[in-house]
């Protein structure tokens, strides 16, 4: 018994779980724990100042009761929504092209560049594109400039482009372009290119093997690339904050504003769950869906 | 040359990529308190008044010392996470990883308000930058992980095998064989980590209580039209350090996978 024991503790599992331990325990302490406290929060009532821990539905009746709060969830989802079509669409060409139209020497390169602007400063790029879509920004000065927009020209005013979904969107799409990019490539790269060649030596046009063999192997790629751009744009609170000029909240705006400055934790905690649950409910009937449209593509 | 059209497209991606940061140092160097074309002239008076600034400074001073120790921590627990998922097999592996490597999709805001909820109201701390530390070893945490799982990745066990064989133990074949191996993908992960601290808001901003980071000090000034030009030339700065720490980082990485003597996959994450 001992001695199963002890060869149990020199085991690859027993090694593996001393190992995971560390990060494990952290991640369980300052992620699980903090937010299973967000649900416990979202059940209990809100006093003046303080919290008192009995169980109540009152925030989530509260939270779907409100005709804003339905608004403003629409509203991100479908920012988000747009923000994804918008990037993954965009995203795939660059994939392919990163894939397949590069020598492999020059990949990493090109990978660098793409991500270089992913990990400088959020404020400021968001900010950036407030000044290029601003009264006076940089669209309307060159538009200005050319004689466009002016007495004389096709337009009288500037355009008025800030504090709207379309604004919105295309700073998102900006931000989370190297997130759609590079799972897309991932799994582009995985792709075993004899197969191309075998569906071109069968007599596949180069457009039908690419829609019968590369897209649907590129798929998971695609798939991976939407649900981590969709998420974290439903919650983002910088861009509808700066961009939108606070007259078009999303979702974390609104729980920030109980949070913060209105100091109902509760009704947060329930708006937050709320709109998590209808996120990861959307991402599940997005992942079955794509199960069965590629089960049936076979 | 394949793909003409593609190249095309893929260059017009660069340039809407870029074209944002392109403007930065348009506006930092300009000598007009608006920021609006057509520019006046140049200056280097925004930088100048960007070093007088106390406030500026404190915040600095603020998100170096959460930088530093929060990529410090985050690296060390990658290493640990890294090595265990890479070499090591035991049982709800994908689930615990799962969950340490959440928050690279889970919104922002979540973290911080979870975390903000546990501090004030369960454990009824005061929020300091120590809080905001906690939080971005968090943060940083899975994408120290991704660059150091390729690092492990391409490790050669029979390297270590050897090592045991000729009667090293697994301590000292870890210090002697793999951490040198493995050191770029840990330097490169530091960096990494480090840039995402520096540069996060959301959390700072829930967290860090009446202290200034550069980020929320940023997010604060925004609304004030005069303080947008010392703005810009503090974005260049912190563009430019982002862009010197990232060469670096990237410097280490492929130097890493040379070592190993691995093919070059590309790119983080």
């Amino acid at each position: 018994m001992a001695a199963k024991g002890e060869s149990w503790l020199r085991s690859d599992a027993a090694q593996g779980y001393a190992l995971i331990s560390p990060p494990a325990i952290y991640a369980l302490l300052l992620l699980a724990a903090p937010l299973a406290t967000i649900l416990a929060y979202s059940f209990f009532k809100d006093g003046y100042l303080t919290v008192i821990h009995e169980f109540t539905l009152q925030n989530y009746l509260a939270t779907w009761s409100d005709p804003i709060f339905r608004v403003i969830l629409v509203r991100s989802l479908f920012v988000a929504g747009l923000v994804t079509l918008v990037t993954v669409g965009l995203a795939f060409p660059i994939a392919y092209y990163l894939s397949f139209g590069l020598a492999p020497n020059q990949k990493a390169r090109w990978i660098f560049l793409i991500t270089i602007p992913f990990w400088t400063s959020y404020l400021i790029r968001v900010f950036l594109w407030k000044v290029i879509l601003g009264y006076n920004g940089v669209i309307n000065s060159a538009l200005e400039g050319i004689g466009i927009i002016g007495p004389n020209g096709l337009i009288a005013d500037p355009l008025q482009m800030l504090n709207s979904v379309g604004a919105i969107a295309l700073t998102l799409a900006h931000a989370y372009a190297p997130f759609a990019i590079l799972p897309i490539f991932v799994s582009l790269e995985k792709i075993d290119r004899s197969l191309l060649e075998a569906g071109q030596d069968l007599g596949e046009s180069r457009w039908r093997t690419f829609l019968r063999v590369t897209l649907p192997l590129a798929m998971p790629g695609v798939v991976a690339a939407t649900l981590i751009v969709f998420i974290p744009t439903v919650g983002d609170y910088v861009t509808p904050e700066l961009i939108g000029g606070g007259k078009m909240p999303m979702v974390a705006n609104l729980i920030q504003a109980q949070m913060l400055p209105l100091d109902n934790r509760p009704l947060g905690s329930a708006i937050a769950v709320s709109s998590l649950l209808v996120v990861a409910a959307l991402a599940l009937v997005f992942l079955w869906l794509n199960r069965r449209f590629l089960k049936v593509g076979k | 040359m394949k793909f003409p059209s593609l190249k095309i497209y893929a260059l017009a991606y660069l340039i809407f990529l870029y074209a944002p940061i392109f403007l930065l140092p348009l506006f930092a160097f300009n000598d007009g308190t608006i920021i609006a074309f057509p520019l006046k002239g140049f200056t280097t008076d925004w930088f100048a008044k960007m070093a007088e600034n106390d406030t500026l400074r404190h915040a600095l001073t603020n998100s170096l010392i959460i930088a530093l120790t929060s990529s410090a921590g985050a690296t060390i627990l990658a290493v640990f996470a890294a090595r265990a998922s890479t070499r090591y097999k035991f049982r709800a592996k994908g689930g615990i990883m799962g969950l340490i490597m959440l928050p690279m999709v889970l919104p922002d805001i979540l973290m911080g308000m979870s975390l903000l909820l546990v501090m004030l109201e369960v454990l009824r701390v005061n929020l300091s930058i120590g809080t905001v530390i906690l939080g971005h070893v968090i943060i940083a945490l899975p994408y120290a992980i991704a660059v150091l799982q390729t690092a492990f990745a391409t490790l050669d066990q029979s390297l270590e095998e050897a090592a045991v064989d000729l009667g090293e133990t697994r301590m000292s074949t870890f210090r002697l064989i793999v951490l040198p191996l493995v050191m770029p993908g840990i330097i490169s992960a530091f960096l990494i980590s480090f840039t995402i601290s520096l540069d996060e808001f959301i959390v700072a901003f829930f967290l860090a209580g009446n202290q200034p980071t550069l980020p929320t000090y940023i997010f604060s000034q925004l609304r004030f039209p005069s303080a947008i030009p010392v703005i810009m030339a503090l974005g260049t700065c912190l563009v430019a350090a982002s862009i010197l720490l990232l060469s670096v980082a990237e410097f280490f990485r492929r130097r890493g996978i040379k070592r190993t003597g691995a093919k070059d996959t590309g790119g983080f994450l």
